[in-house]
């Protein structure tokens, strides 16, 4: 550590991805947290809808035998979750367990919690202005009884999967094990079924 | 190759642990390294050597742990996931286990934003508790995150960070079980300067039996002066020091500072050790390596007293104040 040497916190956000007060829709851009638009309770009634089910499943099969169709059914994903949540299409939805914040806006893109470095006002380390999307998680988990959910061990996600439609990928079964309770004594950190590179 | 631990002996033992960080030089001479250790041979379990620390280029982790293992001192080599992808940090891990490093401290790490790259890529593929995940999994099980089998397995003690003082402080103590139920063994914290606070955390820690599965490690310092206190205070990430702290360094002649800053470290260390369920201490002094010693001495954790009981003998009784007499010396010149 040497003293003076810390470029400036402006440094290098290079207008990408706007304002840092506003969401990040370049997703190109380097992660940064984003607040959800919607509240829980209301994604946790939405989530119930989706659950999976044998239309979905046909659905989803629908989708994939055709790449236009698969195409355009991503886009509408990408546009509407980059709105509500910054989504930025890892194909491995974690949502549900994170209160609704999404963890893949974290400059760490961090799975498992928050890191060492949150400021005491709840900063994130990386965009002191901007609050830790973790801390954010907590507390949409917390306001809704779902705290247990952050204690799950989430597993390394397969970077094959970005760009993919998450959505397709829960309803197809593959998102089964993208986390573990992990109370045994040696959970597995393999996932049976990788998410990605199979279409 | 099969490396025996010091540390794990002395985690085994239930007497005080000590571990230091050492951080290697920039710059291409293996003797920066050799002139921090050696001092503190005997002192101490085992010195951590870190992994670019606070995101800056520096001698790399393992070419530091091995110059300490060559001077008789046992490296605890940390790992971040800043700047290798799975690939990269399954190798260098078996590479370290290959080379007798006998411990390993597993981290996200800071974000480059802070160090002297800003402009490099961030790599994160997994994050902290997957990497100590993917340790235990290729110790344990003899398995590559791929499943391809390792032949013979590593046999690191494997150990983690954790922040006790950083929001969500209701959520840390919750955060180290995933990291033990992940694989971790012990557990070295950020800087403790707020006692209270520690001690909460440790209740929580307590409360879930964590203290049994995962050893720990108070994480302490001497701040030796007004201008490190504020360097500290605005550059560590995550760092909390109450104004106590800064009203006693200021409350002191100006060529008192640095020694009122190591008295305070000392008391600091006694005071952890005072709450049941530390295990030991870990001392950072980045640029005072060699005042480690004097720091520990007047902690009463002098090194002929390293096999003796600990310094605290509280009146309440808990695991912390219960140390006896552990096996072996804490010299391991070889």
């Amino acid at each position: 550590m040497t003293v003076g040497q810390r470029p400036a916190v402006t440094a290098d956000r290079g207008g990408t991805a706007g304002h840092p007060g506003r969401r990040a829709r370049n997703i190109a851009a380097r992660p940064r947290p984003v607040r959800p638009r919607l509240p829980a309770w209301l994604l946790y009634r939405i989530q119930r809808g989706l659950a999976p089910n044998a239309f979905y499943r046909r659905l989803a099969e629908w989708l994939e035998r055709s790449p236009a169709r698969y195409r355009i059914f991503a886009a509408t994903e990408k546009a509407v979750k980059n709105e509500i949540f910054g989504c930025r299409m890892c194909g491995q939805c974690t949502l549900p367990v994170t209160g609704y914040a999404c963890p893949m806006t974290c400059p760490k893109q961090l799975r498992n919690g928050p890191c060492g470095g949150v400021g005491s006002d709840g900063s994130c380390e990386v965009y002191p202005d901007l609050r830790c999307v973790w801390l954010v998680a907590c507390e949409r988990a917390e306001g809704r009884g779902r705290i247990a959910d952050l204690h799950l061990l989430q597993r390394p996600i397969d970077h094959r999967g970005w760009g993919q439609s998450s959505w397709v990928n829960y309803w197809a079964g593959r998102d089964e094990d993208l986390w573990t309770a992990g109370d045994g004594p040696a959970p597995a950190i393999a996932r049976r079924a990788p998410a990605a590179g199979r279409r | 190759m099969t490396a025996t631990s010091a540390l794990r002996r002395s985690l085994e033992s239930a007497r005080t642990a000590v571990t230091a960080e050492v951080g290697p030089p920039r710059g291409a001479d293996p003797e920066a390294v050799r002139r921090k250790v050696e001092p503190l041979r005997g002192w101490l379990d085992a010195v951590n050597i870190p992994d670019g620390q606070s995101a800056h280029v520096r001698m790399s982790n393992w070419a530091g742990s091995l110059i300490a293992l060559a001077a008789g001192v046992e490296p605890v080599m940390q790992v971040t996931c800043r700047d290798r992808n799975r690939i990269a940090l399954q190798s260098d891990l078996m590479s370290a286990a290959a080379l007798g490093i006998p411990n390993v401290v597993l981290m996200t790490g800071d974000h480059p934003r802070f160090g002297d790259h800003p402009d490099a890529k961030p790599v994160f593929d997994i994050d902290g508790v997957q990497l100590v995940w993917t340790a235990r999994t290729m110790r344990d099980e003899g398995r590559l995150l791929s499943g391809r089998r390792l032949d013979p397995p590593p046999s690191w003690l494997i150990g983690a960070v954790e922040n006790p003082f950083a929001p969500p402080v209701r959520f840390r103590a919750a955060r180290l079980g995933k990291k033990a139920a992940a694989g971790a063994e012990f557990v070295q914290t950020q800087f403790v300067f707020d006692i209270p606070a520690f001690a909460r955390w440790m209740s929580d820690v307590r409360d879930s039996g964590l203290d049994q599965r995962c050893k720990i490690l108070a994480g302490v310092g001497p701040i030796r002066s007004l201008r490190a206190l504020e360097f500290m205070r605005s550059n560590i990430p995550g760092l909390w020091i109450p104004d106590e702290i800064g009203r006693r360094l200021r409350g002191v002649p100006a060529d008192r500072v640095a020694d009122e800053g190591m008295t305070m470290c000392a008391e600091i260390i006694q005071q952890v050790l005072r709450i049941p369920g530390v295990s030991g201490v870990h001392v950072m002094a980045p640029g005072f390596e060699q005042g480690i010693p004097e720091v520990l001495a007047r902690a009463g954790l002098a090194r002929a007293a390293r096999d003796r009981p600990g310094p605290a003998e509280p009146a309440a009784a808990g695991t912390a104040s219960t140390r006896v007499t552990g096996a072996g010396g804490s010299d391991h010149a070889d």
